[in-house]
């Protein structure tokens, strides 16, 4: 297929970013066009439809099913609460009677003649949506939510979990190809994104929890901690929900990999400053990657010009790029030459691949498929 | 939508979710061919947002390499007037995530299953199955399915004439659910209802309002009887109307297409069970996906298929780890390998799923973990693939000895005529005895059984055509779709010690004799071109048994292909794979270099 490449992840120093945020069913939204928000600001409410709980009267009351309606005590619509009598039937000239209780508080919705069977719809959950990330409201989308404008710099990773959080950004470690060592992490980092190198150890993700570090960035994560973490494997890439106290973004991958150096620089010039992060994460149509956004101080009335994204499929010689598989998965080169013909790789598959030279001066053969374009500014 | 009488150019395309694949088909010399392939990223998510523009790309790439024009100012040119245009152009898709759909049923081995079965086969993706003996408490179901999303519920319950008031129980918690559509909110959510009839009145009094109502013929008309077709044929009309009226650029597809666009896997159920029914053979085929993996089969005229969603070797292949254990992928692992890193790796594929193996260590981890996604998903089948549950048998004297009962597997390995592979791993192996062995070893089969792949995956395709032009399908499914493998002899039973398992006495094309005998655990190949047969007697030694019983011979008529005659004598019932360390690396070592598989390092 002439189109076949994986595009490299985003990370841009400078950016204007459109994050459009929907409340999960349609609502109010409570901003402005033009309305400057933080993170935490509640943009958007709704209601999320109560809870349904039936009950079966026919066997409480010793009825048939097609007298159910004739026995309740509450109208449909009418409120109910908890334990309060909503049918009732007598026998023997009234002398017994049998009553059937609200299991839950709510609304009377139906009652059905063919099964007995009743519906209590207990009250709306109320949904607020925050901004998440510090911005203007560039858009209202009607009733579902608003599409928020920052300047800021950006990171996309390849994999994270945990939701949405925000907090300073904190480095820790001296250079990307450093692990992120429990010893060191302190109080210090509570309420704190905190950035590492080439790997986050379980102990590491531990001490980060007891600590209440918001968030971990760094370039790989062992799969075996990951599984002790969540304490189940991961088995599709669809993440965000995990209830696991912080947001974790993984750059690279998995195994113990040195973070892009472009993408520890950067995020070294922002340390001290507020950032949001997002550990969801979705490989299948609709990808969704996790991030680390970074507000700038600018005027936020100017927006910046974006980077431009480096169309990828535009590799040429020269054109940084990373292995992404085995053998030699996580390395740095620059392309050499795109040949055009097939070739044969040592699994005897005939691929389209490139040539490409390492740091070390070593040049070799990969697939293109196996390639992330480096994206430059 | 009219067929033309006289087709002899045809244009198929199958929209799937990363790639729309176009083949053009030619009459030459009276006989249908495939004359070129083409595909191009599929163009449903944004920033395109019309499935069209892949669609005319991959036709684009189709023009190019056939040098016939078929757009004409964009549009697709019919009929043919010289060597322009086509007669014909359809399509599948699985596009947008496909069919899904959410099933139910009073009982859940009878009515839901009947259910399930009658989406599946339609092509659906099965979300959850809603019984009224599921365990679950009614404001569970309820809550569930309020959060599915489905694009259509098929709802079923009771023979007809039976019990009522279940099935009505069920259409309630839908109704208090108040279920929306995954795509769109406006319109209403189309509920199928295919039980008792006699409940049709208060299925209507419950759900007219709240849904958009469908009613047909009960699937479970008696405790002996299932009848999917007409919940089938309901399935794909509502898929059309609503599911793919919906989807971004499929009402333009619509207008384009000559037949109705199908469900992807419906159209490969339809071609399994056409070549089923035209060969009269059993039939088993795979299709093995990055996300997916579908298994098809065909046993007694009855086609089943099953979708085991989150099977795969790209965006579900951590989730084979998961189901699996790590243990049963190192099982097929030649050499040692630590469990860290093996783990790591899998989650790097799944992670960045369009990479592929560079080294032969990475092919054979990834063959490894093909061959248990494949196992574990025929498991899956062949406990799905069973005969009607909750039938009650006359028996006779005659039936003392035959154990089979209601609700068995229908997947008889012994009596399995063919297995058809598809999905890369398989396809596009570098050898085809690579693709051979995996299915051998992920499917066990029994006796003797043909194996096969799609070359290029144009089951779809032909799935559709089979609908309009059955020959035309056959015809370049035989000739150009399926890669015949070769066929495998098995004799099942199993041995402690390793004792003689098979004597083997064939005439080859050539007249000269192969004379051979196996020992338990061994295995061999005997290179045969297709179209090339062996014909002779096969001997199962030692108690083992190759379908007429134990140690009694086996008439047999073998034939070729790309790989050539496989003679396991592994053993089956169980198959015997050592769990020690170093014997297992050697044994595989062993197998893998009978059949050629891997390029020596």
């Amino acid at each position: 297929m002439a189109h076949a490449y994986t595009p490299g992840l985003r990370v841009s120093a400078k950016t204007n970013l459109r994050k459009t945020r929907r409340l999960p069913l349609t609502g109010d939204v409570v901003v402005e066009v033009g309305d400057i928000v933080s993170a935490d600001d509640i943009i958007a409410r709704t209601e999320l439809p109560g809870n349904v709980t039936p009950l079966n009267i026919v066997n409480q009351l010793g009825i048939v099913a097609e007298d159910a309606p004739h026995c309740m005590t509450k109208e449909i619509g009418e409120k109910v609460e908890f334990n309060e009598v909503i049918a009732e039937s007598s026998s023997f000239f009234g002398l017994f009677k049998s009553t059937a209780k609200a299991p839950v508080d709510g609304t009377l919705e139906s009652v059905s003649e063919v099964t007995g069977q009743v519906i209590i719809r207990q009250d709306p959950v109320p949904v607020e949506l925050r901004a998440y990330v510090d911005g203007k409201v560039g858009e209202i989308l009607e009733k579902e939510g608003v599409v928020l404008e920052t300047n800021c710099s950006f990171i996309q990773g390849i994999f994270g979990i945990g939701g949405e959080s925000s907090g300073e950004i904190q480095v820790v470690t001296e250079s990307e190809s450093e692990p992120l060592q429990p010893t060191l992490l302190d109080e210090s980092h509570a309420e704190k994104i905190v950035v590492g190198g080439n790997l986050l150890t379980l102990d590491a993700i531990e001490k980060a929890q007891e600590l209440g570090v918001k968030g971990l960035v760094a370039g790989g994560i062992h799969d075996t901690d990951l599984k002790e973490i969540l304490g189940y494997d991961i088995g599709v890439a669809i993440t965000g929900s995990e209830d696991i106290g912080l947001a974790i973004v993984v750059t690279e991958g998995f195994g113990e990999i040195s973070m892009a150096e472009r993408t520890f620089k950067l995020l070294k010039e922002n340390e001290g400053r507020k950032a949001s992060i997002n550990g969801a994460t979705q490989i299948r149509a609709g990808v969704i990657r996790p991030e680390v956004i970074i507000p700038s101080d600018a005027d936020e009335d100017a927006p910046v010009e974006a980077t431009p994204d480096v169309v990828a499929g535009g590799m040429s010689a020269g054109t940084l790029i990373r292995a992404i598989r085995e053998p030699y998965f996580g390395q740095i080169g620059e392309v050499t030459k795109l040949p055009a013909e097939l070739v044969a790789l040592p699994t005897e598959a005939k691929v389209r691949i490139l040539k490409a030279k390492f740091s070390d001066g070593e040049e070799v053969i990969i697939p293109r498929a196996n390639v992330e374009i480096i994206e430059e500014d | 939508m009219t067929i033309p009488d006289n087709i002899n150019v045809i244009l198929a395309t199958d929209c799937g979710s990363t790639t729309t694949k176009a083949i053009l088909i030619e009459k030459v010399d009276g006989e249908y061919r495939l004359k070129v392939r083409g595909e191009a990223p599929t163009t449903v998510e944004a920033p395109f947002e019309d499935v069209t523009r892949g669609v005319i790309n991959a036709i684009e790439e189709v023009e190019e390499l056939s040098g016939r024009q078929i757009l004409k100012e964009g549009e697709i040119q019919t009929p043919v007037d010289g060597d322009k245009g086509v007669d014909i152009y359809i399509s599948t898709s699985s596009a947008g995530g496909g069919l899904q759909m959410m099933v139910s049923g009073v009982v859940k081995s009878m009515t839901a299953e009947s259910a399930e079965r009658a989406a599946l086969g339609a092509g659906a993706i099965v979300m959850d199955v809603i019984a009224s003996n599921d365990g679950r408490l009614p404001h569970e179901r309820i809550e569930r399915i309020r959060h599915l999303r489905p694009d259509m519920i098929l709802l079923s319950g009771g023979i007809d004439g039976g019990t009522v008031k279940h099935v009505v129980e069920l259409a309630e918690l839908i109704e208090a659910a108040k279920p929306r559509p995954r795509l769109g909110s406006g319109y209403n959510l189309p509920v199928i209802y295919a039980g008792n009839k006699e409940a049709r009145e208060e299925i209507e009094d419950t759900l007219a309002n709240v849904t958009d109502l469908q009613i047909v013929d009960n699937l479970r008309p008696t405790l002996e009887q299932e009848r999917l077709g007409p919940a089938r044929e309901k399935i794909h009309d509502l898929f059309m109307e609503h599911v793919m009226a919906q989807a971004p650029g499929y009402k333009k597809l619509m207008n384009m297409t000559d037949a109705p666009i199908m469900p992807t896997p419906g159209a490969v159920g339809n071609l399994m069970q056409t070549i089923a029914e035209d060969e009269n053979i059993d039939v088993v085929g795979v299709d093995i996906g990055g996300a997916t993996t579908d298994v098809f089969s065909v046993f007694e005229d009855t086609f089943n298929r099953t979708v085991s969603a989150n099977l795969g070797m790209s965006y579900s292949v951590a989730n084979v780890l998961a189901e699996t254990g790590l243990e049963n992928i190192l099982r097929w692992v030649p050499f040692d390998i630590e469990s860290s890193d093996l783990r790591n790796r899998i989650v790097n594929k799944m992670i960045r799923p369009t990479t592929i193996p560079q080294t032969l260590v990475e092919l054979k981890l990834e063959q490894a973990i093909a061959r248990e996604a494949l196992r574990l998903a025929f498991e899956q089948h062949k406990s799905f693939a069973t005969s009607l549950k909750g039938v009650q048998r006359a028996r006779d004297i005659s039936d003392t000895f035959d154990q089979s009962m209601a609700g068995e597997t229908l997947v008889d390995l012994e009596s399995l005529d063919l297995i058809v592979g598809s999905g890369g791993v398989l396809s596009h192996a570098p050898r085809r005895e690579q693709a051979m062995l995996m299915m051998i070893d992920a499917f066990l089969p029994e006796g003797v059984t043909e194996l096969a792949v799609d070359s290029i995956f144009m089951m779809p395709q032909l799935g559709v055509l089979s609908t309009i032009h059955r020959e035309a399908a056959t015809q370049v499914f035989e000739k150009d779709c399926l890669i015949r493998l070769g066929t495998s002899v098995a004799p099942f039973g199993s041995m402690k010690k390793p004792k003689e398992a098979m004597k083997i006495e064939l005439t080859l094309p050539s007249g000269e004799t192969l004379s051979k005998t196996l020992n338990y655990g061994e295995l061999s190949m005997h290179p045969m071109t297709f179209r090339e047969t062996a014909t002779g007697e096969v001997t199962p030694l030692n108690g083992l048994d190759l379908g007429k019983g134990k140690n009694n011979p086996v008439k047999v008529e073998l034939h070729g292909g790309e790989a050539g005659l496989v003679f396991d004598a592994r053993g089956r019932r169980p198959f015997g794979l050592s769990d020690k360390g170093e014997m297992r690396i050697n044994k595989l070592n062993q197998w893998y270099s009978a059949m050629n598989i891997y390029p020596e390092e």
